[in-house]
Formats: C-alpha cells, sequence, structure tokens
C-alpha cells in the first residue's frame, strides 16, 4: 500500500473535541492532519450564516463545562475565547410575572419567595450541597475513568483518589450523592423543595439531550451539570461563545494551527484502512489517501467503527455491544432570526431576564406530559424549551436591532412511529413557535427566518447518529468506565493505533472538551 | 458631595446602590448587582462610563502650546490640532505630580484633563506667558464610550462617518443636534470614544447613546469595570500605582515618570521643562523601580483552595492593596508590591500592577506574591509579564 502523504497524527473530524486533540498533540511535537467533511469547523460548535447578517450557533448554543484547564494550556484566551457569562435563567409562567433566578441569592430567594418561602430558603442550601457534588464530579471528568478489576499500580491509585474525594464529602452528603446516581430529577428534588413551578426549570436540566422523563430514574445526576461548570475559574453558571459557539472551536483551530497542525475542510473520510489489526490510514470520498501513525476519530463510536473501519474487522462482541450502545436523539432545535426583540406576556420589559437563560418548563407534569408523547414515538406537542437571545448580549451575531432566537427543543424522538422527520419537520417547527408564541405574543409577526433541526436534520448535517447530541445518550449504563462500552473507555479501540476523541467517550457531551484532551494524553503516553 | 449631570440618570439605573466618591462626586461603581457583566459589555458590545468628575481645564491664549510645553513633559508645542497626548507633569526633581491627556482644541486653545485637580498647578507657570487657564470642571460633563461596537452607536447617533478617526484624535460631533467633542480615547485599553459634553446637553446625549446603544447590547458600566479594564489594559491610576509628589509624605512615596511606565511620554531634549534636568540625569542611570504586570498562577492558586478542600474562590472584583512581592517562596526578600489586580475572565488569569526593583521587573522572571487563602498566608508564583495584558489591534485600528 502507498500513500499520498504522511502525517503522525490524523484526526478525524474538526469538532471542538477534535481540535482540541490536535492541539495537544501538536503542541507535543506531533505532525497532525485534521480532516473536516463540512466546510466549516466546529461539528456541533459550530457558527453559520443561515440568513444574511445573522450569525446561528446552530447545534450547542451555549458554554459551561469547557475545562478551565484546556483553556490555559493551549492559550485559548489569546487565540478568541471569549465566553459572556449569563446572569439569569427565566421561566415565564402563563400567570404572574415568571420565575426568574439570578447569580444574586438574595434576589433569587425573593424570586422563589411568591411561589414557596420554604423553597426560597432551601435553594441556596441545595446550591450548596450541589457545588459539593459538583467538587466529587470534577474529579471525575478531569481524568479518564479507570477501570473495574484492575490492580496496575495507577489503575488503583485512580480509585483512591475518587474513594478520597467521595470520603471527602462527608456521611451527609455521600448520602445525597447516592441519592443522586440513582433518583430521577424529579424525586430528588422533592427531597428539598415542594413547588412545582420552582422544580420545572431544576427537573428539565436533568434531561437535557437524554431520552429519559423527569421521572426517570437515573436522571437527578444530570442536575449536576449545572453546578458543574466553570466559568472565571469560579463554579459558575453557562454563558454564550462570542460570536456563537463556533467561537470556541475557532479558537481551539486557531490554537492547533499555531502549534503547527494542518487542518482541512471539505476533506470526508470514507474509510480507515486497517492492515493487520492496525490502522494505517484514511481514504478521502474523492480518493485521496494519507498515512499516520496514530488515526483519532472525532465521530460517534458506531459511525467510527461500523462505519469507517468495518464490522469485519471488529470482534463480534463489540459489534454486539455497539448495536446495543443508546443513541436515541431526543431534542431538535428550532433558530429564529427576528426583526426585534420579542416581549414576554409575564414580564413584557427588556430587561435582564431575557439575556440569559430562558426555559419553557411552567412545572414537573408539563415536562413529563412532553415525555409521555414522545415515549410513543410522536414529537411533544407542548415541548420543553430552553431559548435564549444571544444578541442581547453579543451585538456581533445579529444586525443592528436585530435578534436571534435560539431554541433547545425536547421532545424530538429519532424514531417516529408516524411518518418521516422530513415530513414532520414544519408541523414540528409551528408547535414550538406556537408554544413559545404563548408566552411572548408577538413573536411571530417578528421572525424573518426559520431552521427548523429535527433528530434527522442533524444526523444528515453533522453526523450525530440518530441525532443524538452527546454521541449516545448520558445515562449511568453508558458512563464513565462504561463509555462508549466496557473495555474500550479509555479512547483506544480493538484497531490498533486508532483511538476515539468524541463525546462518546469518557467524560461526555456539552463543550467541555475533556474527550479531545484526554485522548491526546492517551496517545502522547501522558499520565491522565 | 454633589452628583454629576447625569446623576438623575443613574439613580434610576443603579439597582446595585454602589456608590463611589470620586473628587468629591457620586460616581458609580456598579450599576448591577454583578458588575462582571458590564465588564462584558465593555470588552463584548460597548459600555458608556461617566467620566465627568475628571477635573477639566481649558488652557488658551497665544502661549498656551509654549506653556503646556513647559509644564509638561511631553513636547505640547509639537501635537497638531484635532490631535491629544497622554502625558505627565513632574516637579523640578522628576517626580510626578499628575498624568493626563491634552487634547488641541485649535492653534491656541488645549483641553487639559486629569484624575486631580491641578489648576493651581497650571498656574503657577503662567508668569511670562500670554495664556490664561480656566477650570471647566464643572461646565463639561464627560462619557466614556467604549467597547468594540463604540464606534458603531457613535457614528448610529451622530450621523458622522468617524470611522477614519485615528487613535487619540479629536474632533467636534453633533450627537442628538448638540455640538460635542469628542476624542478618540479612554481608559479601557480598547476601541472607544471620550465625549466631552456641554453641561446643559448632558442629558439629552446620555438618552440618545443609551438609545442607540439598544441595538448593540450598550450597557452603562461603573468604576468596578472600568478598574478591571484598566488593570488589563496595564494603565496606572493614581494614587493607586503612584502618589503625586505634590502630596507624599515621605520622599519614597514620590516616583518618576520612567518609575511608573510613563518613560515613553518624557521629551528630553527640547527647550526647558519642569523636571528636565532631573529626567536627563535619571534617563542616563536606571531608576531604582519599574511598573510592571504580574501573571499569577492558576494551578499553584488552586492547590492552594484544594488542599482546604474548596475550589478556588477569588473575587470577581478588582482590589487595589498594596501586596508584598518577594523572591523567594520563603517570604525573605521582597522585591516590591502589587499596587492592584484583578481577575480578568477575558484572559482567564489572575493578573496585577506591581512596582518591582528593576532588576527583577524582567517580563518572565518567576517571583513569588503573598496570597491569603482560608485565614492562612501563602506565596504564589507571579511571573513578571508586560502590564499590557489586553492590547486588541481594534484599539488603535480605523474603520474606512
Amino acid at each position: 500500500m502507498s500513500f499520498g502523504h504522511r502525517y503522525d497524527v490524523i484526526v478525524i473530524g474538526a469538532g471542538h473535541n477534535g481540535l482540541i486533540c490536535a492541539a495537544y498533540l501538536a503542541k507535543a511535537g506531533r505532525r497532525v492532519l485534521v480532516l473536516e467533511r463540512r466546510h466549516v469547523l466546529g461539528g456541533a460548535a459550530v457558527s453559520e450564516e443561515l440568513y444574511p447578517g445573522f450569525t446561528f450557533s446552530v447545534a450547542s448554543y451555549v458554554v459551561s463545562l469547557f475545562r478551565p484547564h484546556i483553556i490555559r494550556d493551549l492559550d485559548l484566551a489569546r487565540h478568541g475565547y471569549h465566553v459572556i457569562p449569563m446572569d439569569c435563567a427565566f421561566q415565564p409562567l402563563p400567570q404572574g410575572r415568571g420565575l426568574a433566578r439570578w447569580s444574586d441569592p438574595d434576589r433569587t430567594r425573593r424570586e422563589v419567595a411568591h411561589f414557596s418561602r420554604h423553597d426560597a430558603e432551601v435553594y441556596p442550601e441545595f446550591s450548596l450541597a450541589m457545588t459539593r457534588m459538583g467538587l466529587l464530579a470534577k474529579a471525575v471528568i478531569d481524568r479518564a475513568p479507570p477501570v473495574l478489576g484492575s490492580l496496575r499500580p495507577s489503575n488503583v491509585r485512580a480509585w483512591a483518589r475518587l474513594g478520597r474525594a467521595y470520603r471527602h464529602l462527608g456521611p451527609h452528603l455521600q448520602h445525597v450523592a447516592q441519592k443522586l446516581f440513582t433518583m430521577s430529577a424529579a424525586d430528588f428534588l422533592d427531597l428539598w423543595f415542594e413547588s412545582p413551578i420552582l422544580k420545572g426549570p431544576l427537573a428539565a436540566s436533568g434531561i437535557i439531550g437524554t431520552f429519559k422523563g423527569v421521572r426517570t430514574p437515573g436522571t437527578a445526576y444530570v442536575l449536576l451539570h449545572h453546578y458543574m461548570g466553570e466559568i472565571d475559574g469560579a463554579f459558575r453558571s453557562w454563558g454564550f461563545s462570542r460570536g456563537g459557539t463556533g467561537g470556541v472551536s475557532m479558537a481551539c483551530a486557531r490554537a492547533a494551527c499555531a502549534y503547527g497542525a494542518e487542518i482541512r475542510t471539505e476533506a470526508s473520510v470514507s474509510k480507515v484502512l486497517v492492515q493487520g489489526g492496525r490502522a494505517r490510514g484514511v481514504v478521502l470520498d474523492n480518493g485521496d489517501d494519507f498515512e499516520a501513525e496514530v488515526i483519532v476519530s472525532n465521530l460517534d463510536p458506531r459511525r467510527t467503527l461500523e462505519g469507517l473501519v468495518g464490522a469485519p474487522h471488529l470482534p463480534s462482541r463489540l459489534t454486539e455491544q455497539l448495536r446495543r450502545y443508546k443513541y436515541d436523539g431526543s431534542s431538535g432545535k428550532v433558530n429564529l432570526a427576528l426583526d426585534g426583540v420579542p416581549t414576554f406576556a409575564c414580564r413584557p420589559s427588556v430587561g435582564d431576564h431575557m439575556r440569559g437563560d430562558i426555559v419553557i418548563a411552567p412545572d414537573v407534569d408539563y415536562l413529563e406530559r412532553a415525555y409521555d408523547e414522545a415515549k410513543y414515538g410522536t414529537w411533544s406537542s407542548r415541548p420543553f424549551i430552553n431559548a435564549v437571545i444571544p444578541s442581547l448580549t453579543d451585538p456581533s451575531v445579529a444586525p443592528p436591532g436585530k435578534h436571534i432566537l435560539s431554541c433547545f427543543v425536547q421532545y424530538a424522538p429519532y424514531h417516529l412511529n408516524q411518518g418521516t422527520w422530513q415530513e414532520e419537520r414544519d408541523r414540528f417547527g409551528d408547535a414550538v413557535v406556537d408554544t413559545l408564541a404563548s408566552y411572548m405574543p408577538d413573536l411571530k409577526d417578528r421572525i424573518l427566518f426559520r431552521q427548523v433541526l429535527t433528530p434527522w436534520d442533524m444526523e444528515q448535517q453533522f453526523g450525530l447518529t440518530e441525532g443524538n447530541i452527546f454521541h449516545g445518550e448520558l445515562s449511568l449504563e453508558q458512563l464513565f468506565f462504561q463509555r462508549p462500552v466496557p473495555g474500550m473507555a479509555h479512547y483506544r479501540t480493538p484497531i490498533a493505533s486508532l483511538f476515539l476523541c468524541g463525546s462518546g467517550t469518557h467524560p461526555g457531551g456539552g463543550i467541555m472538551g475533556a474527550s479531545g484532551e484526554l485522548a491526546a494524553k492517551t496517545i502522547l503516553g501522558h499520565p491522565t | 458631595m454633589v452628583g454629576t449631570p447625569f446623576y438623575s440618570r443613574q439613580l434610576r439605573l443603579c439597582q446595585s446602590m454602589r456608590w463611589k466618591l470620586w473628587s468629591g462626586f457620586y460616581a458609580v461603581d456598579s450599576y448591577l448587582l454583578e458588575h462582571d457583566l458590564e465588564y462584558f459589555a465593555l470588552r463584548s458590545a460597548a459600555g458608556l462610563i461617566d467620566v465627568s468628575p475628571l477635573c477639566k481645564y481649558l488652557v488658551r491664549g497665544h502661549d498656551s502650546a509654549a506653556l503646556l510645553s513647559h509644564i509638561m513633559v511631553r513636547n505640547i508645542a509639537k501635537l497638531g490640532v484635532g490631535r491629544v497626548a497622554y502625558t505627565c507633569w513632574c516637579d523640578d526633581a522628576g517626580k510626578v505630580i499628575g498624568d493626563g491627556t491634552v487634547m488641541r482644541r485649535d492653534e491656541h486653545e488645549f483641553l487639559v484633563t486629569t484624575t486631580d485637580p491641578c489648576f493651581s498647578w497650571l498656574c503657577r507657570f503662567l508668569y511670562g506667558y500670554s495664556a490664561r487657564v480656566h477650570d471647566v470642571t464643572d461646565d463639561l460633563a464627560a462619557l466614556a464610550l467604549q467597547g468594540p461596537y463604540a464606534r458603531d452607536i457613535l457614528v448610529s447617533v451622530s450621523g458622522t462617518a468617524i470611522g477614519d478617526m485615528r487613535y487619540f484624535a479629536a474632533r467636534d460631533v453633533l450627537v442628538a443636534g448638540r455640538p460635542i467633542w469628542v476624542s478618540r480615547t479612554g481608559y479601557t485599553g480598547d476601541l472607544g470614544y471620550e465625549l466631552w459634553i456641554p453641561r446643559a446637553d448632558a442629558l439629552d446625549v446620555w438618552d440618545a447613546l443609551l438609545t442607540a446603544g439598544q441595538s448593540y447590547a450598550l450597557r452603562p458600566a461603573g468604576l468596578m469595570a472600568l478598574d478591571m479594564c484598566r488593570i488589563e489594559a496595564g494603565y496606572i491610576l493614581k494614587h493607586v500605582e503612584y502618589h503625586s509628589a505634590l502630596h507624599a509624605l515621605i520622599e519614597a512615596r514620590k516616583s518618576s515618570p520612567y518609575e511608573i511606565g510613563l518613560g515613553w511620554t518624557v521629551q528630553l531634549d527640547r527647550s526647558p521643562f519642569v523636571g528636565q534636568r532631573a529626567l536627563q540625569l535619571e534617563a542616563r542611570t536606571r531608576s531604582p523601580w519599574r511598573l510592571a504586570g504580574l501573571d499569577i498562577d492558576w494551578s499553584e492558586t488552586e492547590a492552594l483552595y484544594r488542599r482546604h478542600g474548596l475550589p478556588p474562590a477569588l473575587s470577581t472584583e478588582p482590589w487595589r492593596t498594596s501586596i508584598p512581592v518577594y523572591r523567594d517562596r520563603a517570604r525573605q526578600h521582597q522585591v516590591g508590591y502589587a499596587t492592584s489586580g484583578t481577575w480578568s475572565p477575558l484572559l482567564k488569569k489572575n493578573i496585577a500592577l506591581a512596582t518591582l526593583r528593576t532588576n527583577c521587573a524582567v517580563p518572565g522572571t518567576r517571583l513569588q506574591i503573598a496570597m491569603q487563602v482560608e485565614h492562612e498566608r501563602h506565596a504564589v508564583t507571579a511571573t513578571v509579564h508586560s502590564p499590557r495584558f489586553f492590547d486588541p489591534a481594534r484599539k488603535t485600528s480605523v474603520a474606512i
């Protein structure tokens, strides 16, 4: 076999994880080539001008979990990493003024007290407990997971480290942790709060991106995601990337290039060449081929192993496991360009409550009903919506006076029991706009442009299998030393010199960057 | 104490009730409960800062250029009409009394602005010059419109093409039908303008800017956000990074321009000016102190907090207390002191401005800065950096 070009490492896919992996490898002196199928970089963390003058965070839309040490290691601030924190999570309601939760605890307490004085005072206690849990989670997500059963010293040390972090919680919080990892989001919140209205948006954060309901056991731990975010070195909530989430990817790309990596767009890999159980190179759709010592795939496990490698090269047990690895995309995205700021009926002024997270989750039952429809194969007629208007904070994404409304929508099951997503797309988009319009009566008159992304569209456009935004369900049986499947949790695959660096590996999805970093360190033989 | 001409508007907007006293005026420290949102507006969109408490003097007369050249370390006679110069002024011993800007309005008229009163100092040198100094502090309101979208807002509100206005240029502009002076200057280290507004027109201009600014995510910003920006930009502040030679209680508190990062403003080889001989001497030798930036190591900071089982919890507020800087971790050999600092949310760095022994002020030098974590005092590595941590191309760029 002879190849056109030779590299030390080829990274397939320029999502943020692929770019971070490439940057770490290039920084360590490896000759790295990144191949991206699309004309833009970023994978699902991408900014695109879908309508003249409007730059959309087409898929992922907020940043929270991005690992601060990656920003430092790769000098991403110098390369344009610029995330603006949000101050508020606003939940409009059909009656009253809605509920806004602010960074300032007393301001939040006063808001929550309208619904429950008890909850208002418990809320800071809950936040404190979750922050302590976040510290435990940090010990988990910043390192490659230890495996079960191995007595290698490094593995034993890794378990011991986790044990220490757990012990540090103390008996009370250990008990809370056990509940957090086993209960449903709604049940867990019932331990703390009485108001179904406050529990609505809190529970919603337990189901984002998963095909589970707020009363499904195992959803509580996802609540942690809201307390693990580290913006500005401190544990803080969510933020907008300036210029859209593609800004994060572009900073990673610039860092990778600054360290000497080469990035090619519109270079779709059709095959990973395997010889003697070892990945030797890749072939593109256009027939070009490249050789490399190491191949890293930013694609999800199924697309990498079944799509690019092929079942004949894989152990049959693995193909079986891969088939059972759950994707079950459950969410959609509706991106709107608006000719002005829409008005919330319940809080009409254009204020800071609109500059953060807007959550359409009036109460817990609303969310469970949305799930009820989805679990039987139809999209939610009244869905959970997480909306943001980034243009109120970042004027670079829309022309002056115009705005972007970006809506993450759940549930939109990939597998519909009737019809196809091509047929259902517009009706789904209408349901989202109708739902929003019940809170923002002037919304429909302001829409200049609408993009509806169903799970099927996300699969087509971003290569997300079954439209799962996290490269596979973030449920406990698919996490930690079991992500993506047991025995493959260390970024390695059964094919020697083929590695995974996408969200289908530990610690999973969100614009976190940890998968890319830990994969690179594994390849380099650095301690993880 | 009095409010500035914008006080009535600020009272309504200042949710946090956090005010500061600045030269006898109430000045908003932070409008919002979370001041860093104002910082982010300044760095991502635009911020509007009331800088009316700045002292403002009009120097008029045939000899005004010669007078100011005599007082300032910079040769103001060479300043073109419609240009602004940043400079400082010294006593005879070459120790800094104040710093500020000088705008040349026309051949014989200059506007001097500075943080502290200096009317008497300016007047002290009038003898023999055909010039007069007018204190216009209370007649002119001043706003700083700063941030990447400052230009767009100013264009939209004035309808004037100011895209070609160069860094440190000044011109007359109509805003809301009111003639004001605009200079391409500021204290944030970013693209920005300062607006000098006749007092009677102040509120109209404020309203016009905030209305036009809505389309650009403009926020009124307080002094805390401004402080974060100026530390990132490496801009010194009187009473913090240095003390005026006129008010220093002891000699050791006085500084020369070379010691506070203003050596570049000193133009020695020209007609005599106040402090010239002392500065000539100092330029030939080595000043004992230097202004430097410090990049305080985050990993070590995090480790100190981890020892207590805590996440790193730095205040998001900028600080301005003197903190000792050492050569060694045992904190035996002090080599200077940090004067102000901030967590830089944009650069993701814990940064400070410091006065260091000249031999320790070389960028890259690793020093130790005192840090208190959970009631315990420690030292953390701080790497010497140029004070200019943040310096985007747009600060000086021209858009035509």
